[in-house]
């Protein structure tokens, strides 16, 4: 059945919560936000877990938990399949036992098929008479996630199951979970810390900070375009520039730094004259030939002060001559030693245009 | 009734009372968010501190026939529970509760919440999630407090002189047949008594340990 999950929770106690987000069917919503920032606690809402001091949550026509009366159905009614953290396996029972406990509702006979085909679709086949204890880390998130799917839940719920294994494991299972949710057809909430892990696998995402959403969309949108400068350093941009929109054209606006310097932007709704945060993502911004003066569109000077080499990368920090923050950004590290950075010395660089976003300012 | 077999019925009779008692207790205490939950605790782990002397007294006091809880019992056993083996079970009831209790609650605090709410999350009612799930996580804990339970009550002395007595067939323990036979110099029957009780100790020691996971 294909319907949608809407959960609206608010308490005040034992933590201050004021959370808001849809997930539709076959949509994969990742919910990101710092350790302790209540996304776990969401999760354990819409299971059933934790009485939040209101919540409304809908699963299609159902009612879970009702926001007025904060009366609901016990973790048994909701038809949720989840997978822990630390999987929660039952350390007593084999793995296709695992499965079976998960599915008592159904008729005798057809339980033990129906785990085998689980643990067949989870890649655990030859597994079945293992004890959790004799699992690896990816074994136990795939007994786990056979557990969840095995009752088809109307709502899939994930815990940070990434969170225990190592980053190779990790690799096999994203691929895998990637091709098993082409056929789920249910709302699946993803809890996480790790962005990349959202631009792998999610289809849209919600940032929670201090029990409060902050901002829900596609994944690229939120990532790209985030709403304020707080939502933009919760997902990790550190290249945010203040600025005042100085003149607004056709195709484009062109802002003032602090220092009068000018930078073109794509149009933006804010009007003339307010302070703004701009953000440079580190993929906009290109080395110049130093040997030839700065010139052209956006085209920046400024000083290393830091240049580390990370793999096959150098990390920079460049201090622009008239401006008090500092931009980072990667370089190849061939291209790095071909233009001789190294911390210290001058670099002028130039910052495509188009891909600038911009927020409004916190004082305003 | 020869004092072994007097003992070894109080023993069975005290383990069987406490085990579903204990369980819930334990249980209670290991999951419960009560606010008075450590006074319940304290009060009833009380025994391990007090003078065995201290709870009999109070115990006689709560058996006479003067009292509500004594008038209740005489009337539910048909005569004061004093010096009978009915009131010799409360007794030994009483004493081993935290033996009992203890070793349940903390097999109970062992498991993981996690788990429980697994089994919720997948359909098991409480009654189906307590019989799959947490039943065989806790039956060390289990095994281990009725063992406890056991090998104490075979041994009890104290409370069991305050409030059995000393009747021959029927509240003669086996600790206060060998306290009898100290007091009248037989030391080879003291001597028997004891190695028994010794040996069946240690032999309930290392079930109890055995019972218990490698940690």
């Amino acid at each position: 059945m294909s319907q949608s999950l809407t959960v609206d929770i608010r308490q005040s106690k034992p933590f201050s919560m004021d959370v808001h987000l849809q997930c539709g069917p076959g949509e994969l919503l990742a919910l990101v936000g710092p350790s302790g920032s209540g996304k776990s606690t969401v999760l354990r809402t819409i299971a059933g877990l934790h009485q939040a001091g209101e919540a409304r949550v809908i699963c299609g026509e159902k009612i879970w938990q009702n926001g007025r009366t904060n009366t609901g159905l016990s973790p048994q009614q909701r038809r949720v399949g989840m997978v822990f953290q630390h999987y929660a396996l039952f350390p007593h029972r084999n793995v296709l036992e695992n499965v079976m406990l998960a599915i008592q509702d159904q008729p005798r006979d057809v339980r033990e098929p129906r785990a085998r085909e689980w643990l067949e679709r989870t890649n655990m086949t030859g597994m079945e008479r293992r004890k959790p204890a004799q699992l690896s880390g990816g074994q136990r998130q795939r007994v786990a996630l056979a557990r969840a799917l095995a009752r088809e839940p109307d709502v899939l719920l994930l815990d940070e199951p990434f969170s225990a294994v190592d980053q190779q494991t990790r690799r096999k299972l994203y691929r895998e979970l990637a091709q098993l949710r082409r056929t789920l057809k249910v709302p699946m909430l993803l809890v996480t810390h790790d962005i990349s892990e959202v631009q792998q696998l999610a289809d849209s995402l919600c940032l929670i900070h201090r029990g409060k959403t902050l901002q829900q969309g596609k994944v690229q949108q939120v990532i790209n375009a985030p709403l304020t400068k707080e939502t933009a350093k919760l997902l990790g941009h550190q290249n945010l520039i203040p600025a005042r929109i100085l003149r607004k054209e056709s195709a484009q606006t062109i802002h003032e730094l602090e220092s009068g310097e000018l930078l073109t932007g794509p149009p933006c709704e804010f009007p003339v004259g307010q302070s703004v945060i701009l953000l440079i993502p580190p993929t906009t911004i290109s080395i110049v030939d130093s040997r030839q003066p700065p010139a052209g569109i956006n085209c920046l000077r400024g000083f290393v002060s830091d240049a580390v080499g990370l793999g096959d990368e150098l990390s920079v920090r460049l201090h622009l001559e008239t401006v008090t923050k500092a931009l980072r950004f990667r370089v190849p590290l061939h291209i790095a030693r071909q233009s001789d950075i190294r911390a210290g010395v001058t670099l002028d660089i130039t910052i495509r245009e188009t891909d600038i976003h911009v927020m409004a300012s916190d004082d305003t | 009734m020869s004092p072994f077999l007097v003992s070894f019925k109080l023993a069975l009779w005290t383990s069987l009372i406490l085990l579903p008692l204990g369980l819930l207790l334990g249980r209670w205490l290991a999951f419960s968010a009560n606010r008075h939950k450590s006074l319940i605790e304290a009060m009833l782990f009380l025994p391990l501190i007090l003078p065995p002397t201290v709870i009999g007294y109070y115990l006689l006091q709560l058996f006479s026939p003067e009292t509500f809880t004594g008038a209740l019992s005489s009337k539910m056993f048909g005569g004061p529970l004093v010096f009978t083996f009915p009131g010799l079970v409360v007794a030994s009831i009483v004493v081993n509760l935290p033996f009992a209790v203890q070793p349940i609650q903390l097999a109970f605090s062992a498991l993981p919440l996690e788990v429980r709410e697994a089994a919720w999350v997948s359909g098991l009612s409480p009654w189906k999630t307590w019989w799959h799930i947490e039943l065989p996580l806790v039956w060390q804990g289990l095994l281990a407090s009725s063992t406890l339970v056991f090998a104490h009550a075979l041994g009890e002395f104290g409370v069991v002189l305050l409030v059995g007595g000393n009747i021959e067939g029927v509240t003669r323990t086996v600790s206060i047949a060998i306290y009898d036979s100290v007091q009248a110099f037989d030391m080879k029957t003291a001597g028997w008594y004891s190695i028994s009780l010794l040996l069946f100790s240690l032999a309930a020691l290392l079930v109890v340990r055995r019972a218990q996971p490698a940690t």
